[in-house]
């Protein structure tokens, strides 16, 4: 076990410093511990050798993407000459900045079929605040203030009603069809005149692509309502199929996943939104206007029926200029090249394990980029849970697929390997899925008890909530 | 097989009530509904002197990885919590009937009566 | 092609194991109306191509000497920072959901936790949040969550500008009001109200305002508690190395404390990614936004980390979530951790004194140019309002061929400040020559005008 930093302690004078300062404005010690340069970078370099990451491990982590993050990406973002440019500098002197900046917000309108693009949400989820919070200033715009509700399919990701709800809405829930798309009869029974849009993934997040969905977009806006669209998952169409066209009316992309940005032990995230024509008006503000050598943020002046500002700024610029580097890097036949290796690299584990006999959910649909399978039945023959096949994954140096989600699939994982990963790579998997399998049913325990040879045993979670310590 | 004892009544959302004196019960949830959430770390009581409506959620139970209303099986106004939950939640997991009881409450027999007995309870939840 | 590694007998195996002709077929459940294709975007490139186009686009932003604040700081990062930060095992990892495959993380978010604790002098701290004014409204949000019967939230003139335009956007929407709170023409700093406020939940108290003034934050708190007002304070993280603690403010301290993080080792990056930290009173965990780290044990009784109070969180309370905040600013609180480490207390003080006393040789300094004059008399830490005898945006335009971001123009902030205001900031990385160039530089361009 490595002790914390606060262990690190020598004792020093402090220095007595001279400030124009009230002494009653002042604090009396400030308790922080002074180690040596080098106790600090083996203390956290030893912490970065616990850590499981892309670039030491496969991470079949349904919903999230975890591709490969390029390094050239990282190396773009972080010249000088953009690193340290301060966020008022005037345009005059940030047009390469801002000239990327363009491109990127062209380039994506491009990919989803929207009219116009925001850059400045922060994350996934902010992007989905700012798209129904757009929606319900597209009704009030109207004079249609009585739209207050928000349909949300059952399996959607958390992020979707919670953002619904920081919107101000409330939130209907709508079933799925046992073949996992969704019930149109329950969605023409929730439509209403107080109704303000609907949230889906598409492909959803029981991955499968939902092939009623210029139907749902017709009955939506029949009822006067609009779509939004989560991008959690355009990995999986990216370069073929635009949700715009699909009829959605706003969306947001999650650049730290189909963009290929790092996802930073759990962020900084990037959530551009994107819009049709009808909801640009209301995109957040500053998004990036003029042409080339004028290039300019817009001001909030000229954007009066803008949504506002989520963030300080203009949102993760250092994301968003490594989202340009792989789309520049790419072009548009590496990124159709994406889909469709994520959609094979899918698809051939999805057959993998069910030849093994693992019971995938949807078995009769196509996989999009990702897939479902149940251990349930494991879970009768010998009670091993998800939750054991995560942790044995572990002890094979392979990180535990998505567990329990969707809510709808009993003992689910859902397992997205991603178009990064090499065959090799995925016949591994396949075989140390094999290997588990048998443990599950020979010696369970060997599950149950797992990990066995990561840093530490399984971690006691509840005793974590209970004592609640938090800080030292 | 999750312990249901008999002398109780049941309401749908898995909560047990117990009659204390007719128009005053007590009110805990099941072992089957501790099992479902599994390990509890906190409790949100409802207050005494609240007016509570059956069916409608009055507290919070929360455990690791899920957190769920507390619905009151009764309508009535809350006469007492069990204020020792708030440092020991893992009663409810070790002794949901008896030290894990959550809250009294003063509410009409005839409600009380309308309540699932055990069979039907145990019906409700396929045992 | 980029990051893919199949070749073809690969990708004829893959395809023939899972009986599908070609690729394209893998498609085939999309309606066909729907499939289209994106050739108006550019052809891919080699990656030598694209470090030439995107150097060349770098360049186009000159080097700067930076004195421009408003709440993003150009302080000197260590190197051992970003050399730790951007490893693959922390740039590359996933959110710690599985404990036992992220202690790592885990325990350098635990450490982060315990820094901002001590610094804010408070009992917990949130895994982080985007950035700071965007963790303000959280902590608005936490604060009626606290005050169920509330409407309202107090909010001071002084806050910067651009924090206010997000609480602007995110509270309304829930039918939460902000109301006002004007600051003293001649002082700039905040009046204390005469009324009462019985619809409101705080009050919160930037201690630097957007004039770069420290406020007198005990009587402040003070007034606050007497009219059982929560506190939310907004500070600036390094200067809380010499300041005092909002943990210690008027008789019972904040309530909730948030600012921008972006001092503590992160690049200014034109204004992200930064990450913002919000702190709090133990009594209050449960209403708090965000990630949250726990210190625990494992099953053979080893200390071990891992998140923990998730039923607050959006993946499994869904609606009636906290917040709908998902990630946290993962590898900028990791370089934020390393900062704070590596400076340590002492570093910490040197740095924030340093820009302290820069602050207040370069005020003096630019005082004493003709026509230049300084509107508040109140101390600072590192940033001050100088008004000049010309329209700001055109005197800092002035200065960029000199070498120069003076400063933000106040006007740039809030349209109707007064246009000669021009908002300047030091950090430890101002320079003696430095301020004695921006002084002969400003001397020159104002009168050229």
């Amino acid at each position: 076990m490595e002790e914390t930093i606060f262990a690190c302690q020598h004792e020093e004078t402090p220095a007595e410093l001279e400030l124009a300062i009230p002494a009653h404005l002042l604090r009396d010690d400030l308790p922080l511990p002074n180690p040596s340069e080098l106790e600090v970078l083996r203390h956290y370099t030893r912490l970065s050798q616990k850590n499981f990451s892309i670039d030491t491990n496969f991470y079949p982590l349904g919903s999230c993407t975890m591709k490969y993050n390029p390094r050239i990406a990282h190396e773009v973002a972080t010249l000088p000459g953009f690193s340290r440019l301060h966020p008022a500098t005037p345009a005059v002197a940030a047009q390469g900045l801002l000239r990327n900046l363009a491109e990127l917000q062209g380039w994506l309108a491009e990919l989803t079929g929207m009219a116009a693009v925001s850059l400045s949400p922060a994350a996934g989820a902010q992007g989905e605040l700012a798209g129904v919070a757009m929606i319900r200033a597209y009704h009030q715009a109207r004079g249609d203030t009585q739209r207050q509700r928000m349909l949300i399919p059952q399996a959607a990701h958390g992020t979707n009603p919670a953002s619904a709800r920081m919107a101000g809405f409330t939130v209907t829930e709508l079933p799925n069809l046992p073949n996992g798309d969704l019930d149109l009869d329950a969605l023409r029974a929730a439509l209403g005149p107080d109704v303000a849009g609907i949230m889906l993934t598409n492909p959803s997040t029981l991955g499968v692509f939902e092939r009623q969905i210029q139907e749902v977009a017709a009955l939506v806006h029949g009822a006067g309502a609009l779509l939004y669209y989560d991008g959690a998952n355009l990995n999986a169409i990216l370069g073929r199929v635009k949700p715009g066209e699909m009829g959605f009316d706003v969306m947001h992309l999650n650049l730290h996943k189909t963009f290929a940005t790092p996802h930073g032990g759990g962020g900084p995230g990037s959530g551009a939104v994107a819009a049709a024509s009808r909801l640009a008006p209301y995109l957040p503000v500053p998004r990036v206007v003029g042409e080339a050598g004028s290039y300019r943020w817009e001001s909030h002046a000229e954007r009066p029926e803008s949504i506002g500002q989520l963030s300080a700024y203009a949102g993760n610029i250092g994301v968003l200029l490594r989202a340009h580097a792989y789309v520049r890097r790419l072009g548009h036949a590496g990124l159709r090249r994406v889909s469709a290796y994520a959609a094979l690299n899918a698809n051939y584990l999805m057959h993998g394990l069910r030849r093994q006999g693992y019971t995938v959910a949807f078995a009769e649909r196509r996989a999009t980029h990702e897939f479902i399978i149940s251990v349930q039945d494991l879970h009768k023959a010998s009670a091993v849970r998800a939750l054991d096949v995560a942790k044995r994954l572990l002890d094979f140096g392979i990180h535990a697929p998505t567990i329990y989600f969707p809510q709808l699939v009993p003992e689910c994982l859902l397992i997205e390997p991603t178009e990064t990963e090499s065959k090799a790579s995925l016949d591994r998997f396949l075989e140390v899925m094999a290997q588990i399998r048998r443990e599950a049913l020979e010696e369970p325990e060997l599950l149950r008890n797992a990990p066995h040879d990561l840093p530490v045993r399984r971690v006691d979670e509840t005793l974590a909530a209970r004592r609640l310590q938090v800080a030292e | 097989m999750s312990q249901v004892p008999a002398q109780l009544r049941y309401s749908p959302t898995h909560e047990w009530v117990a009659q204390l004196t007719p128009g005053r019960y007590r009110v805990g949830i099941t072992d089957h509904a501790q099992e479902l959430l599994g390990d509890v770390v906190f409790v949100e009581l409802p207050q005494t002197g609240q007016a509570v409506q059956a069916e409608a959620a009055c507290g919070v139970i929360e455990s690791v990885k899920a957190a769920s209303d507390l619905y009151s099986p009764l309508s009535g106004e809350v006469v007492a919590s069990n204020a020792e939950l708030t440092d020991n939640p893992q009663w409810l997991n070790e002794d949901p009937y008896d030290k894990g009881w959550i809250f009294e409450i003063q509410a009409d027999e005839k409600d009380f009566a309308q309540l699932l007995d055990v069979a039907a309870y145990q019906n409700s939840i396929g045992e | 092609m980029p990051y893919i590694p199949h070749d073809n007998a690969e990708t004829a195996a893959m395809l023939e194991a899972i009986r599908v002709p070609r690729l394209e077929d893998l498609f085939d459940e999309i309606p066909p109306a729907l499939q289209s294709d994106v050739s108006a975007l550019p052809e891919g490139c080699s990656e030598a191509r694209l470090r030439r186009e995107m150097e060349e686009r770098a360049a186009e932003q000159a080097p700067l000497r930076c004195f421009a604040g408003a709440g993003a700081y150009a302080h000197h990062i260590p190197a051992i920072v970003w050399e730790i930060a951007r490893r693959g095992e922390f740039y590359s990892a996933y959110t710690p959901y599985q404990a036992e495959a992220s202690q790592g993380t885990l325990q350098l978010l635990y450490e982060f936790q315990s820094f901002m604790t001590r610094l804010t002098g408070m009992e917990i701290s949130n895994a982080s949040l985007y950035d700071g004014a965007s963790a303000l409204a959280e902590a608005c949000l936490m604060a009626l969550r606290l005050r169920p019967a509330a409407r309202e939230i107090l909010v001071p003139e002084g806050l910067l500008p651009h924090w206010r335009r997000v609480l602007d956007a995110l509270l309304p929407m829930q039918g939460i009001r902000l109301r006002s709170l004007p600051q003293d023409p001649h002082s700039g700093r905040l009046l204390l109200p005469e009324e009462n406020f019985p619809e409101a939940a705080a009050l919160i108290l930037p201690q630097i305002n957007r004039f770069g003034l420290l406020e007198e934050v005990d009587a402040l708190a003070h007034w606050a508690e007497s009219h059982n007002l929560l506190r939310i304070a907004v500070v600036n993280p390094l200067a809380l190395a010499l300041l005092k603690a909002p943990g210690d403010w008027g008789e019972q301290g904040a309530d909730i404390v948030v600012g921008e993080g972006q001092p503590l080792g992160v690049p200014l990056a034109a204004g992200g990614p930064y990450f913002g930290f919000l702190t709090c009173r133990r009594d209050y965990v449960r209403q708090l936004p965000g990630r949250l780290v726990a210190k625990t044990v494992d099953a053979a009784g080893q200390v071990a980390y891992c998140l923990t109070l998730q039923a607050r969180e959006q993946h499994i309370r869904r609606a009636g979530a906290t917040s709908n905040i998902c990630t946290n600013q993962g590898l900028l609180v990791t370089a934020a951790t390393i900062h704070l480490a590596t400076l340590g207390a002492n570093g910490l003080r040197a740095a924030a004194a340093r820009a302290h006393q820069q602050a207040q040789r370069l005020r003096a300094l630019l005082a004493r140019l003709p026509g230049v004059e300084l509107p508040h008399a109140g101390p600072v830490f590192n940033e001050f309002v100088l008004r000049l005898p010309r329209p700001a945006p055109s005197v800092r335009d002035g200065l960029l061929a000199h070498g120069f971001l003076a400063g933000v123009p106040l006007i740039e902030l809030n349209p109707a400040d007064d246009p000669h205001d021009l908002l300047v900031a030091c950090t430890e990385l101002s320079e003696d020559e430095d301020l004695d160039g921006y002084a002969s530089a400003l001397a020159g361009v104002l009168g050229e005008m």
